[in-house]
Parts: C-alpha cells; sequence; structure tokens
C-alpha cells in the first residue's frame, strides 16, 4: 500500500473531444482492460504519476524494515526471530520488484532514492509510528500488511502491466504475513495479563495510524478522478478503508480485545460497521514530517546510504578492474 | 563405540551457539545495509543462521535429556554457558567487516559441515546435508564480496585490510581442539577441527590474495569462547537484548 495523496500529474479528466487521437486509442485499452506495457505510447502524464506512486510504494518497503528491525534483535523466540527475518527480506524484495517496475518507466532507482533522501518524495504514513512492544510486530503483520492487502488487491487489476503483475506476487506474501503476524497477536491476546495488555496497547495504538494508510476521506482526495479513469488507482479510499474495518473488527472480537474506537458499531441498514474519523490533523502531520518517528527514519535511511557509499564504489570499481583484465586478456 | 553425553553436548553447544550468535550479529545489519540487494542478502543470511540454530540446539536439547527446549537454551543461558568461538561475538564494524567474518566463518563451515555429513550421529548427519548447502552459498557470497572490496577503490581496500588485522587474531580458536574434539573424532561424530586447518588456509589464502590482501603474519589467537572459559564483554551485551523477553516475562509463550 504504501501510497497515499498520490498527486497525479495533472487536474482534472480530459473529455474524449479534448484526447488527441494517441491518448484516446490508450484510453480505449485501458477501459478494455488491456495492460499498458513498458513499450507501449503512454501519456506523460500517467507515466509521472505511476513513479511517483510505484516510487512511493518502494520506499514504504525500505523504510518499512526499521519498525520490523527495531525488534529482530529481541524477538522472544528462535522461531519468531525466523519469520521476522523472512519477513524484512520479504519487504526488501518488494522493494526491488517495485523499483525494477518503476525503472521500466525510465526513471533509475538511484533518482529515486535521491528523492527520498532530499524529502522530495515519501513513503507511507504508517512506518512514521514506533513499535514499543513485541504485540506490536504482531500488529503491524496482522494491521498494515492486512490494509495493504486491501490496497494491493485491488491493485492487481491496475492498468500498468509491470505494476500489476508485481502486485500479484507482493500480495501472496503479504497474506503469509498477515497470518503470521495475527498468529503472533493470537499467542498473546490469550497468553498471560502481561502479553494481553501487551497486544490491547498495540491494537490501541495502530488502530487509527492503519485505517489512515488508505489515505484522505474520498470529499478530500483531490486526486483520483484521473488516477482512476488510468485505472492507476482501482478502487477509491473510502471503499478499501471500509472493507479493511469490515474484515478487522471480528478479528479484534475473536482476539477478546477491546475494540480501539467506541464508534464502532454494525450498522444493519448499510451492511458495514460503522467506525470513527480518524484524527486527520494527525495525518496530516505525519504527512508533513510531523510523526513520531519521521525525523530518525529517515536519518537512519540517509546514514545507511552514506556509510555504504564506500562498499558500492569499492565493488563498481572492482567490476571496472574485472571488465578491464577481461577485455585485456582477449 | 558410545560417546560421553556430555562431551557431545558440549559439541553441539558450540554448533548451535555459533550460528545462534553470529545470526544475531548479522540480523542486527536490518534496514541498514548499503544497497538493498545486501539487505536481503544479510537478512537471508541470517535466517539460514538461525534456522540451523534451531537444529543443533534441539538437538542439544535431546541430547542433555532434561526436558528443556532449543529456545531454553538460545534464551535462558548466561554468558559462561555460551560455546560460541570468540570470532562471532564481535561487534559488526562496518559492513567491511561484518563481510569479513562471515567470510572466515563461511569458509571454516564450508569445509566442517560436508564431513559432518558422514558422522555416525545420524542427527548431526542430517542437520549438517542441510546446513552445507547453505553454507556453500554464504561462502561464494562472502568470497565474491570480500574480492571485490579488497581489490576495489583504495578506500575499500584498506577498509577490507583493517577488518583482515582485527579479525585474525579470532581465527585460531575453531581450530584449537581439546578433549571434547577428541573424544568427537574418536566417536566417529565430527573430525578434530586441527585437521581442516590446512585446508582453510588453502582456502582463505587463495580468497583473500585475489582481493589484494595480506594476511597478518603474527600468529596469535585468542581463546575462550568454545571452551566457555572467558568470553569478550560484547556477549553479555548481546544477550539482554536477546533474552529480554524471555528473561522479563519467564514461563509465557510466545
Amino acid at each position: 500500500m504504501y501510497a497515499q495523496m498520490i498527486k497525479t500529474a495533472r487536474s482534472g479528466v480530459k473529455s474524449r473531444e479534448e484526447m488527441t487521437d494517441q491518448e484516446r486509442a490508450f484510453q480505449d485499452k485501458v477501459d478494455r482492460d488491456i495492460k499498458i506495457e513498458p513499450q507501449d505510447w503512454m501519456p506523460d502524464d500517467y507515466r509521472a504519476t505511476l513513479i511517483r506512486q510505484m516510487g512511493q510504494h518502494a520506499h514504504s518497503e525500505v523504510v518499512g524494515q526499521l519498525p520490523e528491525g527495531n525488534w529482530i534483535t529481541r524477538a522472544p523466540t528462535l522461531e519468531r526471530k525466523a519469520i521476522l527475518l523472512a519477513k524484512v527480506q520479504d519487504e526488501a524484495g518488494h522493494g526491488l520488484y517495485l523499483y525494477s517496475a518503476a525503472e521500466t518507466l525510465g526513471e533509475s532507482r538511484d533518482e529515486l532514492v535521491r528523492l527520498l533522501h532530499e524529502g522530495r518524495m515519501k513513503y507511507s504514513s504508517i512506518f512514521n509510528y514506533p513499535t514499543l512492544n513485541w504485540a506490536d510486530i504482531g500488529a503491524v503483520g496482522w494491521l498494515v500488511d492486512g490494509a495493504a492487502i486491501v490496497n494491493q488487491v485491488a491493485l492487481q487489476r491496475t492498468s500498468y502491466g509491470p505494476y500489476s503483475r508485481a502486485m500479484i506476487r507482493i500480495c501472496k506474501e503479504e497474506s503469509f504475513h498477515a497470518r503470521q503476524g495475527y498468529h503472533a497477536i493470537m499467542k498473546m491476546a490469550f497468553g498471560s495479563p502481561e502479553q494481553k495488555k501487551m497486544a490491547q496497547d498495540a491494537v490501541n495504538r495502530l488502530w487509527f495510524p492503519a485505517i489512515m494508510m488508505f489515505g484522505p476521506n474520498d470529499s478530500e482526495s483531490t486526486h483520483s478522478e484521473q488516477s482512476m479513469a488510468w485505472k492507476i488507482k482501482v478502487k477509491s479510499n473510502d471503499e478499501l478503508r471500509q472493507q479493511f474495518v469490515d474484515q478487522t473488527i471480528p478479528q479484534i472480537e475473536y482476539l477478546g480485545l477491546e475494540l480501539p474506537d467506541p464508534g464502532i458499531k454494525w450498522n444493519e441498514e448499510r451492511g458495514h460497521y460503522d467506525f470513527s474519523d480518524p484524527d486527520w490533523s494527525e495525518f496530516f502531520d505525519v504527512i508533513k514530517g510531523n510523526g513520531p518517528c519521521n525525523v530518525d527514519r529517515l536519518k537512519d535511511r540517509v546514514k545507511a546510504w552514506d556509510d555504504g557509499a564506500w562498499v558500492r564504489d569499492g565493488l563498481m570499481a572492482h567490476a571496472e578492474k574485472k571488465r578491464a583484465r577481461k577485455v585485456a586478456a582477449e | 563405540m558410545t560417546v560421553d553425553k556430555e562431551m557431545l553436548a558440549q559439541f553441539l553447544l558450540r554448533m548451535g551457539d555459533n550460528t545462534l550468535v553470529l545470526g544475531h550479529r548479522v540480523s542486527e545489519w536490518c534496514g541498514h545495509a548499503p544497497i538493498l540487494e545486501e539487505d536481503i542478502a544479510l537478512a537471508n543470511t541470517a535466517l539460514d543462521l538461525i534456522g540451523q540454530t534451531q537444529l543443533w540446539l534441539g538437538h542439544a536439547a535431546d541430547v542433555m535429556g532434561e526436558g528443556k527446549s532449543a529456545d531454553d537454551l538460545a534464551f535462558l543461558r548466561d554468558v559462561w554457558d555460551f560455546r560460541n568461538v570468540l570470532l562471532l561475538e564481535l561487534p559488526n564494524g562496518d559492513f567491511g567487516q561484518t563481510l569479513m567474518r562471515q567470510f572466515l566463518f563461511d569458509a571454516f563451515q564450508s569445509i566442517l559441515l560436508p564431513r559432518l555429513m558422514k558422522s555416525t550421529d545420524a542427527e548431526v548427519a542430517a542437520i549438517a546435508a542441510k546446513a552445507s548447502k547453505e553454507a556453500a552459498y554464504h561462502v561464494e557470497r562472502s568470497a565474491d564480496t570480500v574480492v571485490g572490496l579488497g581489490d576495489g577503490t583504495e578506500e575499500s581496500h584498506a577498509r577490507m585490510q583493517a577488518a583482515l588485522e582485527y579479525l585474525w587474531p579470532y581465527v585460531g580458536e575453531m581450530f584449537a581442539s581439546d578433549e571434547v574434539d577428541a573424544a568427537m573424532a574418536a566417536a566417529g561424530i565430527a573430525p578434530d577441527p586441527a585437521t581442516l586447518r590446512d585446508e582453510y588456509d588453502a582456502l582463505v589464502g587463495k580468497v583473500l590474495a585475489e582481493a589484494t590482501l595480506s594476511i597478518p603474519s603474527d600468529g596469535f589467537a585468542h581463546k575462550g569462547g568454545r571452551s566457555g572459559k572467558m568470553h569478550t564483554e560484547h556477549l553479555g551485551h548481546m544477550l539482554t537484548q536477546m533474552q529480554w523477553l524471555q528473561r522479563a516475562y519467564p514461563g509465557n509463550t510466545w
């Protein structure tokens, strides 16, 4: 998921009359659910919007390693440690697919990383929250990956071929994470009073940040219309959020935990759960860089990149030497 | 030939503590590698090592026969009970030091594990069969990286040479055999590690030469990890993190 508030590189949707022949042919393909591939013609704004969305998604996978890494060295059993290592390895792998998918649009990974480090690109707001107790790791798998899956299952039908295929593969791994996360928190919810307290604390803290992952309410979401027409975005923020809430509340109840929002109530008429709106001012603070961990997360990533410069340079220099020696030998 | 259970347990703890301690150290890198591919490789290596730990310590717990689990051994022993070599508990340092340490250990494992596949202890042979496949690609990767960085830029070369000089005095301990090794060799469970040294020196010498790095001439070797007589100060700090939840909330299941 992990892509929020993606500004479509154009305001308003062009009518068919306003489109050029090329644009019309492109839109027809999208409308008929024919995937757009890297070699196909596409509007510049479509390309730019996708780069932004896929780049933000990739950055989220990479930064998302940090809150989980925070507990790898404190995982309580060998099995939990192995599961968490496998998960972060998957996340880094997702980052790699997504950067590669963005490269098919002509944007290099180095450039996207540079934009992230300069604060000119974002990653999902959720990773600016801390992981404070071990149950947070279960909750991240269950709620955060769970929310990501809701969004990404929809994105499997997105119009850009490489992105759609990446989503199909990523969803399989994310489903695994969500189940393992739920299993970890289940152990705690049904465990000792202290463990149950940790589980409740995690759900209370992460509930609203998780439902914020879908982005602002549709009425406030200014960039969606063109993205929907291009099928870069397939369902609206509120539709996806409702789907997540509906699937998650019975899971919280099964754990015997208190619901994290007094506004949660089954609405017979709508056939959905009602729930309170998150504090959107907090969301916009986090997006602007004022979340609890924004500064530390970015500092960590920039430091890792800067500290690693000599490694990248060294390996590149060696590859060049090897190439030169091979040429000399021929 | 029957083998003394306590000796066998010591041998298994040495195997399991090596992979546990190194797996933990490597996992400390999570999200901080020089490039995304290395984040994936480090997590993957740590995962393999923790997987091997479950098997080695699981077998150790069975042999000890006190009803303990691999987790009990990992999370509820104190420093003096750990039997890993000192090399593996040393701090990560920079990426070069981490990969040099990895190579020095991978080279050892890549020679030891195929021999353990012929162990008279069926469980040891089975664990080695799985672990040796992993060790084979670990050593391929760490050797490649050591060569790439040793023979890279002036800076990467200097950092790798410094890493080698820091770590080399800890290499000898892997081969310092004692009565446990003698008992394992006599029972056909494991070779005496001293007999692996020539092969190790040949492999390591070849890779380090390709990396344009010079092996320190001083043959001094720190000891005390595999016997448990004297660990470094670093291990205790590692355990305070690793064992914290199990210690703070004893008896809970996770």
